[in-house]
């Protein structure tokens, strides 16, 4: 167990030409579970193999526990590893591979197979110990994949995309499982992942990465409801929140917050006079896709299915979301506008 | 453009260009290498010279000769020590290269050139430069040894005259062989696997790191058994190569000292073509085969068995 | 594998003073250990004869200054130009025959042939594996029966029996590697498999057919065994056993001409092959793969 302090760490490559991960600050307490959530590129993997000391930073210290440890490498860290591919040791059978981390600091053999045992059992492996990875089934592997890691019970746990090898119907038991586990075990936790469903389903807080920089860190309520700027609030959501201009602001909303009143313009509600263009029937939710009277600009909005059953492309019609719900952007920074008097809450 | 539809249906009319295809390749191989196999067993099996037509069946007579034959044993000795002399060379020196051209450095396009040249200028000619090497008056490095000191004086490691006869005296005739065939066979066992080593994922190297291996852990435990099958190539190769090899025995001793460093490929030739006796000749070389033979579906098997 | 770019910045481990210039000291080494012989026949091509011929004289420099006159001798008195010249005809030669033979055999094994393919595909490969010093004896019988005796043409009918196994197998790996796709379009559009396997198929094998262009005339060219025993006569020789056995005299070695001709046959062909070692190599490797 230990707690991970990033200060203004930068890892470029290129001679400094690409700044992969750019002045980031971070701090983890002991046995958060955190996400870094971005699209490809935007440095949250680079930013844990850095922490990882597979990547050597350009600048900023990584303190784990404490100890500065921006010079040690990985396998001084007492960090466990899971990689999206798994990286099983394809000649190694399941418990050579659980133990090979154990045998690396020279455990005593008895020992080792104790705990060899034991991890298999807390992922329930244990049948498969003398099978080879080209043997097991996409979720056997990462269950392996685990049972490695946790084995020393290392100071900081970090996972790289580790769903999204897996099948959809796969990855909701799988979440379900990584959230029993940190439960379990208390341990650090950092969890790479693009998949903001996911962030938001695992996360206790969620870091948002944009170009190598952390764009807001919070949990993920804050993260959903209070968006630092247009970028976190565009990428959260499915759909993504809608943004229509005003003046110099811009004003944003959740399609899920829009609803369709009985009698035109109730209190407290801002009204939206929309021209439905298409309608996607999806099960629970039906989606409108229409463009707003007056300026034209596009919105998606999202009704539970017995609420949009009069709903048609082709239509024109007034819907409203409640002026609480509505959030403030400026057009130029895209930084959120808070209540008058009050400066938009950061990191 | 009318077309016409051919009584064929698609999938004979694709059977039969394959057949097309591959029947010429097929029928060329087969005449020109079934025919000499076949005429190498018959003249094996027969007493046949270079002179007349005459054959004269003597049964496997040629054969039961030549275990008789002291010189004849010496070159299976021969060929057997330096093949595998070569291969243990090769093998180590190979992963040592191939891990050294792993890392960045500067003037990778002129390092792989010089360091292939052994293995891409022709076998016989490369052969004519270790002959000047080794020469028992010129070569270089005695020139070298005997500037630092360690030839030409006596007491000196290498002895007290002014040369070695590398190529004059038995035991160390032999030895150079050795060394010119791992001098020639080296790029092609780097090359190879370097190929390997590269193709080893670099997660599971990452993930040794971070489960806390060190080098010669990672080294031992991870990634030279993800070499095996390329290994096995290596070793296929290099052993095929060396154990037909003709030209270098051929250009640097001919055979000798006194037969010291005969090789089959060396002898079938002397005895078959510069003897005369075509199916003394033809027994000789037909020893490579079950070697060989023996040697590709064990390497193989064991490549294809390790599939991961 | 993952997503995120392959790029990674540099391993810690390498950036240690010392052990890089050990690294550096060992990459040295092997260079040498390679490249001396060569470096040593440079110098004496350009060596005087009693230059050479000085057991004491540096053979790493030049203890006098350098000459043309063993070239002179290798070009104006020997038949080393007729050499070379044979070596190319046979080597383009062979690598006609072995154009049309491999090429359509590689394609009908990879694509159409289907499981039987992959197996003929390994016999074929494995036949490259027969060793020429086991069959030269009764091949030149063969040669004689075929009235080419002492003539280039042996070499030419000899050669395409290891090119073309050889390059079979190589073009193998590059047909199967063009996606299916594309002919499949190719045939929807109107061509049938042959007209597909002309127009689409082939210009994008290119670099597979220069490959076996350049194996082809470099395996022709430093072919020994079958040189040696069919051919004779000293102006049909090849370049790869005219050096040994015509620039060498019973015990009279001319080394400065003899040398010189090694290198400047050596050198050409050494490039060629080495801008197509990968995919030597990746043919060589693909046995180990299937």
């Amino acid at each position: 167990m230990a707690k991970l302090s990033i200060e203004h760490l930068s890892t470029t490559y290129d001679h400094g030409r690409v700044k992969a991960v750019d002045d980031v600050s971070l701090e983890v307490p002991d046995g958060e579970f955190l996400v870094l959530l971005g699209a490809s590129g935007s440095g949250k993997s680079t930013l844990m193999r850095t922490i990882a000391g597979l990547e050597r930073p350009s600048a900023g210290t990584i303190r784990i526990d404490g100890r500065i440890s921006n010079e040690d490498p990985p396998r001084l860290r007492n960090i466990a590893m899971v990689f999206q591919s798994y990286a099983l040791y394809p000649h190694k059978t399941v418990a050579k591979n659980i133990s090979f981390p154990l045998e690396a600091i020279r455990m005593p053999k008895a020992r080792i197979e104790e705990k060899v045992v034991w991890a298999a059992r807390l992922f329930d492996i244990e049948r498969l110990l003398a099978r080879k990875p080209r043997e097991l089934s996409g979720g056997e592997r990462q269950r392996v994949a685990l049972a490695r890691a946790l084995v020393r019970t290392p100071s900081l746990f970090l996972m790289d995309e580790p769903l999204s090898n897996l099948d959809a119907k796969l990855r909701h038991s799988a979440r379900r499982e990584f959230k029993r586990l940190h439960q379990q075990t208390g341990i650090t936790t950092i969890y790479v992942t693009h998949d903001q469903v996911e962030a938001m389903g695992l996360g206790q807080r969620i870091a948002v990465m944009n170009h190598g920089r952390i764009e807001q860190i919070g949990t993920p309520r804050q993260i959903y409801h209070e968006p630092a700027n247009t970028f976190v609030a565009q990428f959260m959501g499915s759909p993504p929140m809608n943004l229509i201009p005003d003046g110099d602001t811009l004003l944003g909303f959740h399609p899920e917050d829009a609803w369709l009143p009985d009698t035109a313009a109730p209190a407290g509600q801002y009204p939206l006079v929309i021209a439905i263009q298409q309608v996607e029937a999806l099960g629970a939710d039906v989606l409108i896709y229409g463009a707003l009277a007056g300026d034209g600009a596009e919105l998606i909005l999202k009704l539970p299915e017995r609420k949009a059953q009069t709903l048609a492309a082709g239509q024109q019609r007034s819907f409203c979301v409640p002026e609480a719900r509505m959030l403030r952007f400026d057009a130029r920074t895209g930084l959120r506008i808070d209540a008058p008097g009050r400066p938009a809450a950061q990191a | 453009m009318a077309r016409t539809r051919s009584p064929l249906s698609l999938a004979q009319r694709d059977t039969l260009l394959a057949l097309g295809m591959v029947m010429p390749a097929i029928l060329y191989i087969t005449l020109l290498l079934g025919i000499p196999i076949i005429l190498a067993v018959v003249y094996s099996l027969n007493d046949v010279t270079t002179g007349g037509t005459a054959m004269r069946y003597i049964g496997l007579e040629n054969f039961t000769a030549l275990l008789d034959t002291p010189d004849f044993m010496r070159a299976i000795g021969n060929t057997f020590n330096i093949t595998l002399s070569t291969l243990v060379g090769v093998l180590v020196l190979g992963t040592i290269q191939a891990e050294l051209l792993m890392r960045p450095v500067r003037g990778k396009w002129l390092i792989r050139f010089l360091i292939l040249l052994p293995w891409t200028a022709p076998a016989s000619l490369s052969a004519i430069a270790w002959l000047w090497m080794l020469d028992s008056t010129f070569s270089p490095i005695d020139w070298m040894l005997r500037g630092m000191g360690l030839l030409g004086h006596p007491g000196a490691l290498f002895g007290d005259f002014d040369n070695t006869f590398w190529l004059g005296r038995s035991g160390l005739a032999l030895f150079s062989i050795i060394l010119v065939n791992i001098w020639r066979l080296l790029p092609l066992g780097t090359v190879i696997i370097l190929a390997g080593l590269n193709g080893v994922p670099r997660d599971i190297v990452e993930q040794a790191q971070i489960d806390g291996a060190g080098y010669f852990r990672r080294l031992f435990q991870v990634i030279l058994p993800m070499l095996i099958p390329v290994f096995g190539v290596t070793i296929l190769f290099t052993f095929v190569f060396v154990f037909t090899d003709i030209a270098t025995v051929f250009i640097l001793t001919r055979g000798g000292p006194a037969n010291a460093t005969q090789v089959l490929p060396t002898l079938a030739f002397f005895t078959g073509v510069q003897g005369g006796s075509l199916g003394r000749g033809a027994a000789t070389a037909l020893f490579l085969l079950p070697v060989l033979a023996a040697v590709s579906i064990l390497t193989l098997s064991l490549i294809r068995r390790r599939e991961i | 594998m993952t997503n995120e770019p392959t790029m990674q910045a540099e391993p810690a481990r390498a950036r240690h003073p010392a052990r890089r210039g050990g690294l550096y000291l060992a990459t040295a080494l092997f260079v040498v250990f390679s490249a001396l012989p060569f470096y040593v026949m440079l110098i004496t091509t350009f060596k005087t004869q009693a230059d050479i011929f000085t057991p004491t004289a540096n053979p790493f420099w030049f203890s006098g200054p350098p000459t043309l006159d063993n070239l002179r001798l290798l070009f104006e008195q020997t038949l080393f130009v007729q050499w070379l010249w044979n070596t190319l005809l046979v080597g383009v030669a062979v690598v006609a025959i072995t154009l049309v033979l491999a090429v359509p055999a590689a394609y009908g094994l990879a694509r159409i042939a289907g499981g039987w393919g992959e197996t003929l595909g390994i016999g074929i490969f494995l036949s490259y594996l027969v060793p020429p010093t086991l069959l030269f004896i009764p091949f030149s019988k063969v040669i004689a029966f075929l009235g080419l005796q002492n003539s280039l043409w042996a070499l030419v009918v000899a050669y395409p029996t290891f090119t073309v196994p050889f390059c079979t197998w190589l073009l193998m790996g590059f047909f199967k590697g063009i996606p299916r796709d594309i002919e499949e379009q190719a045939m929807i559009d109107g061509h049938d498999r042959w007209s597909a396997f002309l127009h689409v198929v082939l210009p994008l094998a290119l670099p597979g057919l220069m490959t076996v262009v350049v194996f082809a005339f470099t395996l022709s060219s430093s072919e020994f065994i079958y040189a040696l025993a069919f051919v004779t006569h000293s102006a049909d020789k090849t370049i790869s056993i005219a050096v040994p056995t015509e620039l060498i005299r019973g015990d009279v070695y001319h080394w400065g001409p003899l040398l010189a001709g090694a290198l400047i046959a050596s050198i050409p062909i050494a490039v060629l092959y080495t801008f197509f070692i990968d995919q030597l190599v990746a043919g060589l490797t693909a046995v180990a793969r299937d």
